[in-house]
């Protein structure tokens, strides 16, 4: 018996959402266009005023928003509420002007908290489940977001935060807890270690799994149910809309159901911005019409994909999307931290090396590995192997506090690096997701 | 006065000593000591050639990252307790050795060398001509 955690937002009739959005969308772009100067701009360089937004059909009309617009407004330029309003700030890892810093007012984390009560009812919680919160808590939505979720559903929430692999699992065996919460790449791990243990999945108590913030594929959740005995669910979401929630799989586990209440979505051509028809693959745009602090606008996303309106099996009748596919710009996604390679060439810069590097990705035992190679170069040469590993310490240390996880350096020698057309391959993903 | 060592830059890994070397042999560029420090994704190669002039342009030429490092080169017999008498006398110079090598070499078979790369080079070179022990610079070591 499938249950919400709000069915009658969740099992709505199409026409109840296409009305809901009508009107939000409406109130939403007047909210924009009285309090952010930035988007009024926007929108009068498309000659549009809020009177040409009739209702969601009109959408197509508005300007699109991308991280460069997030970079150049930068930090408060595109907050539609007094900073007193404002309760919290979340971000995202970057700091090359790729820094996202999204604001919230108490209603925004309410209503970012329901996304993700709803995903973990989907995946079977009740005020009966142990919820263990395995996601990073701080700046990083994933921890703040599910632990705001387990309290909704009134689970008893275990905010373990990410790390600590033994404290994990003794809190899971201890607590009896049910459902984890975590990226899919720490799931596996726990369960390798699990496994390692000698722990059978049935001596592990839990049951459900909500897993997201980097791309899985099934190969890898057949083996993270298998080893844990648990369903594991797939969650998405991105701090410029909320966080985690955005859209969350049900007991169907093909698709994940957006909630259209709040985010409207589209997919469009990368190239020429043109939205496509339904079943189409091509970039996803967000819009979300009930945020009040950093409501955005026709959001895109980069990450490709494809929606589906059939009926769900759950009744659940808002909109599903596909895993994502890829992405239309050159982010990585490592350990569900989001990377781009020009964080690291201004790391690398900052500390004296040349711009020749490269970036190798891959997965060890279900986790993701980062090696940066770097070409060794006369300047930063000397006979003094100590003071060659000092730097190369440095620039580990610079590369952590950069991108918020660890990387790998590796010296290489010079002209080492594979250049195709005069031009070096930057990124190398050996990852098979 | 001193010995003028390069210090090559090379990967750690299957082939890559053999390349460096193949660039000085093709070079004509003899090799009176070498000594390698590694870690490991990368090593240092130090050698001591016949010829510092030619041995540098080509590894530049071949693409290798390299630097020319001032090192005291001594003389010791190659006898018991040769070695610890020099190190003796920089003790007691207070003079720290950050690494050394030795090799033998030349026409006088009862004769080592020592490579000694210290903090001090000019401190170490006097406190070691102080007590006769024979300092070899770069001209003697190209003539052997």
């Amino acid at each position: 018996m499938e249950r919400y955690y709000q069915p009658e937002i969740e099992c709505a009739s199409r026409e109840q959402i296409k009305a809901w959005q009508d009107q939000r969308l409406v109130q939403q772009v007047r909210h924009v266009w009285d309090n952010v100067p930035y988007y009024r701009k926007k929108m009068e360089a498309k000659g549009l005023t809020p009177e040409d937004i009739k209702s969601s059909d009109d959408l197509y009309k508005l300007p699109f928003v991308t991280k460069a617009d997030l970079r150049d407004a930068y930090p408060y330029g595109l907050v539609a509420k007094p900073l007193k309003d404002c309760v919290r700030i979340q971000s995202t890892s970057g700091t090359t002007g790729k820094r996202v810093v999204a604001f919230y007012t108490q209603h925004d984390i309410d209503l970012w908290e329901d996304c993700c009560a709803r995903a973990i009812v989907a995946a079977g919680g009740t005020d009966e489940d142990v919820c263990q919160v395995s996601y990073g808590y701080g700046l990083f939505t994933g921890g703040p977001g599910l632990n705001g979720g387990s309290h909704k559903v009134g689970c008893l929430t275990i905010p373990t935060s990410s790390g600590n692999t033994e404290r994990q699992i003794m809190f899971i065996r201890d607590l009896n807890a049910t459902i984890l919460c975590c990226t899919p790449s720490y799931a596996a791990y726990l369960g390798e270690s699990m496994k390692e243990m000698g722990l059978t999945p049935d001596q592990i108590p839990l049951k459900a799994g909500i897993f997201g913030a980097e791309a899985w594929s099934e190969e890898m959740r057949q083996d993270i149910q298998n080893t844990l005995g648990i369903k594991a669910y797939d969650i998405y979401g991105l701090t410029e809309l909320s966080g985690p929630g955005v859209s969350f799989e049900c007991s169907a586990q093909c698709g994940m159901h957006i909630n259209e209440d709040h985010f409207i979505a589209e997919i469009i051509d990368p190239d020429t911005g043109e939205v496509l028809p339904e079943g189409a693959k091509g970039e996803l745009v967000f819009t979300s019409i009930t945020k009040e602090a950093f409501p955005l606008l026709r959001y895109r996303t980069r990450d490709i994909c494809v929606l589906s309106r059939e009926q769900c099996s759950c009744g659940r009748t808002h909109v599903k999307m596909h895993k994502p596919m890829g992405r239309s710009d050159d982010m990585l996604v490592i350990r569900g931290v989001n990377v781009f390679p020009s964080q690291i060439e201004t790391v690398l810069l900052n500390h004296g090396y040349p711009a020749n590097y490269q970036i190798i990705v891959d997965r060890v035992k279900s986790t993701d590995t980062l090696d940066v190679q770097v070409e060794m170069t006369p300047e930063m040469f000397t006979d003094n192997l100590g003071e060659i590993e000092r730097r190369q310490k440095d620039l580990v240390a610079g590369l952590r506090s950069m991108l918020g996880l660890a990387a790998k350096v590796t010296l290489v020698a010079p002209k080492s690096i594979v250049r195709s057309e005069g031009k070096a391959v930057r990124v190398i993903d050996k990852r098979k997701i | 006065m001193y010995i003028k060592q390069i210090s090559v830059f090379v990967e750690n890994k299957p082939g890559a000593l053999y390349a460096m070397t193949g660039v000085l042999a093709q070079n004509k560029v003899d090799m009176r000591a070498l000594s390698l420090a590694e870690t490991k994704d990368f090593g240092i190669v130090r050698i001591i050639v016949d010829n510092v002039y030619a041995a540098t342009t080509v590894l530049k030429d071949a693409g290798y990252v390299h630097s020319v490092t001032p090192v005291i080169g001594v003389a010791i017999p190659d006898t018991p307790g040769g070695l610890n008498k020099v190190l003796q006398v920089l003790t007691d110079a207070r003079v720290n050795v950050e690494y050394m090598y030795a090799f033998l070499g030349g026409k006088d078979v009862d004769q080592a060398y020592m490579i000694l790369r210290v903090a001090d080079n000019a401190a170490a070179a006097a406190a070691l001509a102080a007590r006769e022990i024979r300092v070899v610079d770069q001209e003697e070591i190209e003539r052997l």
